[in-house]
């Protein structure tokens, strides 16, 4: 090509494409704003339901948990986050059984990995997004889970262990099977 | 023409009353007192706010909110950020050459006044007036790059020698262009007195009585400009990934403010120097015989205009600031020495060629001359 004309033509392509770019910036200049106000949208904020929190256990309302208190959690966490107490109490059968006293959980040492939740045996435990856990003191960071005259809840027959309804976080969901295997059973009724 | 709002009635009764109470020399010196300190305060009004609009518009080209928190709209954030730098510690710092280290920002914030005082903000509103202002202020602005070359070359420290070289080469190139790009409109104009080029461009502003010459002398006096203040894609100088902050690595507390703060002014002078000498400066947009119309214009102050116009093309600075990549400076030197410099030199010529031709709108159109 003529050195000239590429001298010229070298400008006005540079022109065009710098007009490209204002014209981009432009567009982005009236796009929505992204920022979350976060004190004051606390009342439409989304939060993932795979965020973990705050470690909790769900109680129905007889006050019944479902830990047994093996302990399996407290061996599984990997920093000694979880201390899980227990009395030996004697049933009417006269048969000792493990009981949980306390379940003490350390927010401020979780690394939030879930390990607990994973390997509980009976899905005592999960994680809510309730991420508003600070404090100005460390020991309110130490929350024992198990409601104060909680106990055990008994097994029944049939029914899978479900978190309970109401509560937030839910890392399972067979309730939703359940009620889809329902409204297909009532189907069929009908 | 009714002006209700201008500030000249104020003055020159402040003049009268101070040439009729007291002895002229008195008289002079407190009328230049209060000149000094109008300046200064509106030299420090202005930073603040352009401060503040630079974080927002800032914010909102890269869809965030931008200080918010601070007041409403978050307007009080960069009063804060004033008094922030002003108790901060200024470090000492061994090794440096101490009396060119502590005079460099001095510099740069001095020429960055002087320009700051030629620049009429309204009707009346120029605290000097030269009649070789044009020539005043390409010889006031070029001292700020004195003291961007002490400042590195006194830190001892090679990121900020690196960054001072840089910035100097980028700003003698591109000093030239600016100066040829203000030669044009002084061929058009006949004048070298800001005043009276504000006056000459009543009817018809230069960008458009010049048309095609005065048009290219004005893109290239903006990009010019953007180097010469080392914002937008031509902020090399202090290129953070390179040379951590360029030329005032080393400074701190409110010396680092002074560079700071005559960084943002210059990105106004250059935008008001633009202004009045393509734009019109105050003028309200006039059209001969229209008198309701012109009247109407009237009514809104003078400074008024000059701010509007000035703040156009500072959003424009900051338009292109978020939009184009930082340039290489083997680029940037090519841009001024091949593209912009040849291109100015053919306009200039251009332009006497039109002027003498009669060409210009204010010949060839009776309604626009004044």
């Amino acid at each position: 090509m003529n050195p000239f004309f590429k001298y010229f033509s070298g400008i006005f392509t540079a022109l065009g494409s710098l007009i490209g770019g204002l014209r981009v910036t432009w567009r982005e200049l009236w796009r929505k704003k992204v920022t979350m106000q976060y004190p004051e949208n606390r009342d439409t904020l989304q939060i993932s339901d795979r965020w973990r929190s705050e470690l909790y256990m769900p109680h129905d309302e007889n006050n019944e948990h479902a830990c047994t208190a093996c302990g399996i959690c407290m061996i599984n966490c990997p920093n000694g986050t979880i201390t899980v107490t227990s009395n030996m109490v004697e049933n009417e059968e006269g048969r000792k059984k493990r009981v949980l006293d306390k379940h003490i959980w350390d927010y401020g040492m979780c690394t939030f990995c879930n390990i607990c939740v994973i390997t509980c045996p009976s899905d005592a435990i999960f994680f809510n997004n309730d991420f508003e856990g600070a404090m100005f003191d460390r020991s309110k960071l130490v929350h024992t889970l198990n409601k104060p005259g909680s106990k055990l809840r008994e097994k029944k027959k049939n029914l899978p262990p479900t978190p309970l309804k109401g509560e937030k976080g839910a890392t399972i969901s067979p309730p939703k099977k359940q009620e889809t295997q329902q409204g297909i059973d009532d189907k069929k009724v009908s | 023409m009714k002006q209700p709002l201008e500030l000249t009635g104020l003055i020159s009764n402040l003049h009268t009353f101070f040439r009729s109470n007291l002895t002229p020399f008195w008289a002079t010196v407190i009328e230049g007192a209060l000149v000094l300190i109008a300046v200064l305060a509106a030299y420090a009004i202005i930073a603040l706010a352009l401060i503040y609009i630079e974080r927002k518009i800032t914010a909102f080209f890269q869809s965030r909110l931008g200080p918010n928190r601070l007041g409403k709209y978050g307007w009080i954030q960069s009063v804060a950020d004033l008094i922030k730098i002003l108790i901060k510690e200024i470090i000492h710092i061994n090794k440096v050459d101490k009396v060119l280290f502590y005079a460099a920002p001095f510099f740069v914030i001095v020429s960055s006044v002087l320009t700051f005082g030629i620049i009429p903000f309204g009707q009346g509103l120029q605290a000097v007036d030269f009649n070789i202002g044009i020539v005043y202020i390409l010889a006031v602005s070029s001292i700020g790059i004195i003291g961007v070359l002490l400042a590195g070359w006194s830190s001892n420290n090679k990121y900020s020698m690196i960054g001072a070289m840089r910035s100097g080469a980028q700003f003698i190139s591109y000093e030239l262009s600016a100066g040829f790009a203000l030669m044009t409109v002084v061929v058009l104009s006949g004048t070298m007195q800001v005043s009276e080029i504000v006056e000459s461009q009543r009817y018809a502003w230069n960008v458009f009585n010049g048309h095609i010459p005065a048009m290219i002398a004005f893109v290239i006096y903006l990009i010019s400009g953007h180097a010469e203040t080392n914002r937008g894609p031509f902020d090399l100088p202090e290129a953070e990934g390179e040379l951590t902050a360029g030329y005032h690595t080393e400074y701190s507390g409110l010396q680092f403010g002074f560079f700071y703060l005559a960084e943002y002014l210059n990105m106004f002078i250059i935008a008001a120097i633009a202004t009045t000498v393509f734009l019109g400066g105050w003028m309200p947009i006039q059209v001969q015989g229209w008198d309701g119309f012109n009247q109407v214009m009237w009514y809104i102050p003078s400074y008024v205009w000059f701010f509007a116009k000035t703040g156009v093309l500072i959003f424009f600075s900051l338009w292109v600031r978020w939009s184009f990549p930082r340039l290489r400076i083997d680029l940037l030197l090519n841009l001024e020495w091949k593209y912009l410099l040849p291109i100015n030199l053919v306009n200039i010529i251009v332009m006497v060629v039109v002027v003498l031709l009669g060409w210009t709108l204010e010949d060839l159109f009776p309604i626009f001359r004044p």
